[in-house]
């Protein structure tokens, strides 16, 4: 599929964002660290930016920005319209729990605020996963590993970035460290099982049952023109896969290998070092989870490819 | 609204014969031709005299070389393919705008427009690769039925099917009404067995096809003589005398 940048960063970002928020709103809300308004002022803000330009940006491939509005109307069938209505349905406790960290608001709304933002952060994550698993057209997206991945790997780089917002803020303690370097296993080990799966099986779907053409081989003979089609361009992108083997490796290094060691070594030495690699480890892993994003598009394969001149999807 | 209807009146839709069609894209042609100035007008060209055209088209031919069998010879089918407008119609239930739509009176499936913000997620959703989005004009396009064709009464009563199935000069595509098992087409369903492309997928595809017949295997069991015989001499003794003299 080809991967079109606005939706790559929107699914990174955005990812990251929701999962800042439900973290930093079970912190808060539960007491979990002895947080200061700054945390929730960078935290937050960090969060809500994240988000923000992820949606924005997401409109940015629109044929018709201007009409986004309408994509708020069909959540009874469609799981884009969905996502839409609880990224805007997110807001509002969001704002809530912004005003009772930092401008002093009731706090005894402060558990429903969190449970509240918790819930529609990772919801509409689920959400964001499952336009791609619901579409049984392409099978490196409909199978269990796309929520989980869009999950974890939204919960686990939200983890990182509270991280280095709570190593900037002063208030950083090595078990939130250790809670980072096990959440990163956690990714990693989704991550791999993800490549695994997507390459050892394949689309059901043979150019035989496409086409309905009984025989040992269909094959091709004669496209429909000589030039590229639309379909071709957008579900025939072939570039990333040449090369999937090397991107993946700098997944590995980037997005997990490289922070779990600065995790490591935050922890063992603390201090200003600390802070230092969490902040490297934050950066370093979304480099590396925007490579991922990347090749979870460019590696998926669309059936309608088996019209033109593909043998498996 | 995006939901699709509980059931449809009609299940209008085509039959195509993959045992007729020569492969003369005519279908094709005809299609851009008349839908470029009906329903979801323009069907736009990008570069058309450039290096690298491309452009909208609701129907396509692609030619297949389907590999010997025991019982058959390999041979070559074409494979004329356009919207299949099918009952369980994906690209209508991911839209998140209501622009697609499936209409419960005859089950053809259409954009508005107007209200496409160009998401392309339906294209995602088509495993037939029946969607066509307009890059210059930012939305989705798609195959119409020629609703402005079949239901337009200043037209001659005979033109009323879609374009693609009134230029066919072999007659390998036939419209009609596939909800109905009494009319012409699905009765030539039920005597070619004609069959659903992914049927798997679970689409419903409203299209049908029918299969290329069996062919016999030629090579095998042909009457003719492996190697021509040689010729009897002539009669005439002119030619006779001819062919000695050569002949020396």
């Amino acid at each position: 599929m080809h991967p079109a940048l606005s939706v790559i960063f929107f699914t990174t970002a955005s990812g990251a964002g929701y999962g800042m928020l439900a973290i930093l709103a079970v912190i808060f809300g539960f007491d979990m660290l002895p947080v200061e308004q700054s945390t929730g002022i960078i935290g937050l803000g960090l969060a809500f930016l994240l988000v923000t330009s992820g949606l924005l940006s997401s409109t940015f491939h629109l044929g018709h920005p201007e009409r986004a509005w309408r994509a708020l109307t069909q959540w009874r069938s469609s799981w884009l319209s969905r996502e839409g209505v609880l990224a805007i349905a997110t807001y509002g406790p969001w704002a809530l729990l912004a005003y009772i960290w930092i401008l002093n608001g009731p706090i005894q709304l402060a558990v429903p605020a969190a449970i509240a933002s918790a819930v529609l952060a990772l919801l509409t994550i689920y959400c964001t996963a499952m336009i791609y698993r619901s579409l049984t057209t392409v099978h490196q997206w409909c199978n269990g590993w796309t929520v989980m991945l869009y999950v974890i790997i939204g919960l686990m780089s939200g983890a990182v970035w509270v991280g280095a917002v709570l190593a900037l803020t002063g208030v950083i303690t090595g078990s939130y460290m250790m809670l980072c370097f096990v959440s990163l296993l956690i990714g990693w080990r989704v991550q791999r099982h993800y490549w695994g799966f997507i390459d050892s099986t394949e689309h059901p779907i043979t150019p035989q049952m496409a086409t309905g053409l009984k025989g040992e081989s269909v094959r091709l003979m004669e496209g429909p023109h000589t030039e590229e089609n639309y379909l071709m361009q957008e579900m025939g992108f072939k570039i990333a896969r040449k090369h999937a083997q090397k991107l993946r490796k700098m997944v590995h290094a980037f997005a997990f290998g490289l922070p779990l060691g600065l995790m490591l070594m935050g922890y063992l030495i603390g201090g200003p070092v600390a802070a230092i690699a969490s902040v490297v480890a934050a950066l370093s892993m979304s480099f590396g989870l925007i490579v991922s994003r990347w090749l979870f598009f460019a590696e998926a394969r669309h059936v309608v490819t088996l019209y033109y001149g593909a043998q498996a999807a | 609204m995006t939901t699709l209807p509980a059931s449809t009146n009609k299940k209008l839709g085509l039959v195509i014969d993959l045992d007729i069609c020569v492969g003369c894209h005519a279908c094709a042609v005809n299609c851009k031709e008349w839908n470029t100035g009906g329903h979801a007008a323009p069907l736009t060209d990008l570069d058309p005299y450039g290096p690298k055209p491309i452009g909208v088209w609701f129907n396509r031919i692609h030619t297949y070389e389907v590999g010997a069998s025991e019982t058959e010879p390999s041979r070559t089918v074409h494979f004329p393919k356009s919207c299949l407008h099918c009952e369980d119609a994906a690209c209508v239930t991911v839209c998140p705008t209501g622009a697609s739509f499936k209409r419960a009176e005859d089950g053809i499936v259409l954009v508005h427009e107007d209200k496409c913000i160009g998401c392309k997620l339906c294209s995602w959703a088509c495993p037939y690769g029946a969607r066509e989005y307009d890059a210059d004009e930012g939305v989705m396009k798609k195959c119409t039925l020629c609703i402005d064709r079949i239901y337009n009464e200043n037209m001659e009563e005979v033109d009323r099917v879609p374009a693609c199935v009134s230029t066919c000069p072999a007659g390998a595509r036939h419209y009609g009404d596939l909800g109905d098992p009494n009319s012409a087409v699905s009765k030539l369903v039920v005597e070619r067995t004609g069959f659903d492309l992914m049927a798997e997928m679970g689409y419903k595809p409203t299209n049908k096809y029918l299969p290329p017949r069996p062919r016999r295997n030629t090579a095998e069991k042909s009457d003719m003589p492996s190697e021509i015989p040689a010729l009897p001499l002539t009669e005439n003794p002119i030619l006779r005398w001819i062919d000695k003299a050569l002949t020396r």
